[in-house]
């Protein structure tokens, strides 16, 4: 997983409010939800960014404006250098062709009228000079065989499939347009434990014979460090802290950091009861009425006065080499034995 | 953890020695068989589970989807659906009592009040034209026959308990107006309001954010500390199960294929489906390798292999599994492996 130097991926600023209306003949306005609010970060070729967070935490809308499939409310998005963020029509599409995705659910994501091989094929539909069509059988055959089904499948329907070999469909249609970035979100969540794995596998070797980058969003946090570079941990609508994933899983410097890794429950029972856990109180707040300043205070240890007047932003703080949103950054291992 | 316990019992391990003396466990399930009749066939869901619970004990049985494992909760609770679901065989014996034989207006009386259910989605679990107050207050009305007054403000205490903050204020709400993890409170306070002797957690936090799961389970332990009550812990997840539980049932094809003490099964598993689930986890030395992943997929219920279920995808497979159904072999006092090559994937012996 050799990343090397040139951004394929460019987020500056990103920003996504809903407007959260109120009657059904007259609408009027009443707040906005702040589902991404500021978010910056690039990718580069060949790495694994993986985004961790909580629900609510606006990761999906994230994968939703990477993709162009919904308007930022500011800020840009570049994909190879080329905006995504206001493109239209032909532009739009062009982007789209470096940038696909992975859904979540293998069971809902896949059109059941629709076989294998038109599932797979459909990109060229929507991309006619992606492949000519005398040749596009023969691509999605190559496809099945890439993601480790049987290129004789063509034919069948999904219903005819597992889940893990339905993921490997979805990622076969990810791939269709030799994109240089797929999204994933949550791939493997809605899987069986033994078949997470081989998913997990597949996207690894993928990524090492095509060199592709991935943006790997997931709530699991040991699936994240284990495919991911860098790791990003978003609350509401914020990026808290951004690094590499030693960094981030050994030298966690945000609290919500380290809240969210001492709460992940470690498959080993030894040492279980020294192990120190930090339980946050109470619920995250509505993202239609995030706290002033530090979104993470109202939960937090550590708070002080100047959290809630002034936002602490994301960048390096004293006696760390990674980017945190606290003011009271300060490393602090929780995690030993993850 | 449950140092008040008697020696370990042979539990899950039908045992005619122990079986009828004086160390008669809270609730043992024994050769539990449970069919569905459906248009494809009849589905064999359990097929002859055995396990035990000690009180203050926590019992986590794990498996996949189709193992059986929420099956046989419902079996226990009197809840499976009618009339698809049959029990042809099998004994659940609640405090030397066959659960099984009793009529139903007895059932009643240990359903909810003696073993009580926490489920996994509170939001279809609650009644959501009922405020969460009136449906707490209904469990001491229906089975203490108590006054609404009383009931209600028992119900507030009870909130309290579970650490909903302005109990008394949220009494007239209604689920929808709280958050996952709130609601799965609820659930909790109506689960613990009359008592129970055993709870049932059937994936208690599969919906809910790590933070919040750390929440409930803690709420759980909490509980249980305090009353003693045996638990049944219904999960998939491997890092919920090594966190609290005291002994584990692993299911895979409506059979127990291995049961143990939680450090036992982390340290040394005796069933290749264990030992592949744990080496397939993703953890900091495992990284930038390609990752254990047992091959093909889980079996279907319509359509069982012979012999072993597991044995399609296992790597210690040799000639016998496919024709002969390996038994739950004894390994010790404690343990049993349902696979004939125990020895060998204790050993960690090629596989």
């Amino acid at each position: 997983m050799a990343a090397t130097g040139e951004a394929v991926l460019e987020v500056r600023d990103l920003v996504k409010h809903f407007p959260l209306t109120e009657g059904a003949v007259f609408r009027k306005q009443v707040g906005v939800i702040r589902a991404v609010d500021g978010i910056s970060f690039d990718l580069r070729r060949g790495e694994t960014l993986g985004i961790v967070g909580e629900s609510g935490c606006g990761k999906s809308t994230l994968a939703k404006l990477l993709m162009g499939l919904e308007r930022p409310t500011g800020g840009s998005v570049r994909v190879c250098g080329r905006e995504i963020a206001d493109a239209k029509g032909a532009d739009l599409k062009r982007v789209r062709r470096t940038i696909q995705m992975v859904m979540q659910d293998p069971y809902t994501s896949l059109n059941p009228r629709m076989t294998v091989g038109d599932i797979i094929g459909e990109p060229y539909e929507i991309h006619p000079d992606a492949a000519p069509k005398g040749d596009r059988r023969r691509r999605v055959q190559a496809l099945l065989e890439l993601v480790g089904l049987n290129p004789d499948d063509v034919n069948r329907y999904p219903h005819q499939f597992s889940g893990g070999q339905r993921q490997r469909i979805g990622i076969a249609r990810g791939l269709a347009l030799q994109p240089q970035i797929l999204v994933c979100d949550e791939p493997v969540s809605a899987l069986d434990v033994s078949i997470q794995a081989q998913v997990i596998n597949l996207l690894a070797r993928l990524q090492r014979e095509l060199g592709l980058a991935y943006v790997f969003i997931a709530h699991d946090l040991s699936v994240v460090r284990h495919i991911s570079d860098r790791v990003g941990v978003m609350y509401l609508g914020k990026m808290i802290e951004l690094g590499r994933d030693a960094e981030i899983y050994g030298q966690p410097a945000h609290p919500y950091t380290q809240a969210l890794l001492s709460a992940a429950p470690v498959p080993d029972p030894d040492g279980r009861e020294r192990r120190g856990r930090i339980v946050l109180q109470g619920d995250p707040p509505s993202p239609a009425d995030p706290p002033s300043g530090c979104r993470f205070r109202t939960r937090c240890w550590k708070a002080q006065d100047i959290c809630a007047q002034q936002e602490p932003l994301l960048q390096l703080r004293p006696g760390t080499w990674h980017e945190s949103a606290c003011h009271f950054a300060q490393v602090h291992d929780v995690m030993p034995s993850f | 953890m449950n140092q008040s316990t008697p020696p370990f019992p042979a539990w899950g391990i039908p045992d005619p020695v122990r079986g009828v003396t004086g160390t008669e466990p809270l609730l043992a399930v024994d050769d539990l068989h449970v069919e569905f009749a459906t248009r494809q066939g009849t589905v064999k869901a359990v097929n002859g589970v055995s396990y035990s619970l000690n009180p203050g004990e926590t019992l986590a049985v794990l498996g996949e989807s189709g193992s059986g494992k929420s099956v046989t909760a419902q079996a226990i609770m009197g809840i499976l659906d009618a009339p698809q679901a049959r029990i042809p065989r099998g004994r659940i014996r609640f405090r030397g009592t066959d659960l099984l034989r009793l009529k139903e207006d007895a059932r009643a009386q240990v359903r909810g009040r003696r073993i009580a259910m926490v489920f996994q989605d509170a939001l279809s679990a609650l009644n959501p034209v009922f405020t969460v107050g009136s449906q707490i207050a209904e469990m001491f009305r229906v089975h203490q026959g108590m006054s609404r007054r009383d009931a209600e403000a028992r119900a507030v205490e009870l909130m309290d308990r579970v650490r909903i903050p302005g109990a008394r204020q949220r009494l007239h709400d209604y689920p929808h107006q709280f958050s996952g993890g709130m609601r799965q409170r609820i659930m909790i306070a109506m689960a613990i309001a009359l008592d129970p002797e055993v709870l049932i957690a059937d994936e208690p936090t599969t919906a809910l954010d790590v933070t919040v799961q750390a929440q409930i389970m803690e709420l759980l332990a909490e509980v249980q500390r305090d009353s003693g009550m045996g638990m049944i812990l219904i999960t998939h997840d491997l890092g919920v199960v090594a966190d609290v539980a005291d002994k584990i049932v692993v299911m895979y094809g409506g059979r127990i294929v291995e049961n143990a003490l939680v450090h036992d099964v982390y340290r040394t598993p005796a069933h290749p489906y264990t030992k592949g689930l744990l080496e397939s986890i993703p953890r900091v030395d495992r990284k930038g390798r390609e990752l254990y992943a047992i091959s093909g997929t889980p079996p279907n219920l319509l359509d069982m292999p012979p012999g072993c279920a597991f044995a399609p995808r296992c790597p210690y497979r040799q000639d016998n599994c496919t024709t002969e159904a390996p038994p739950l072999y004894r390994i010790g006092s404690t343990r049993g492996s349902a696979c004939h090559y125990w020895r060998e994937v204790l050993d960690g012996s090629h596989g």
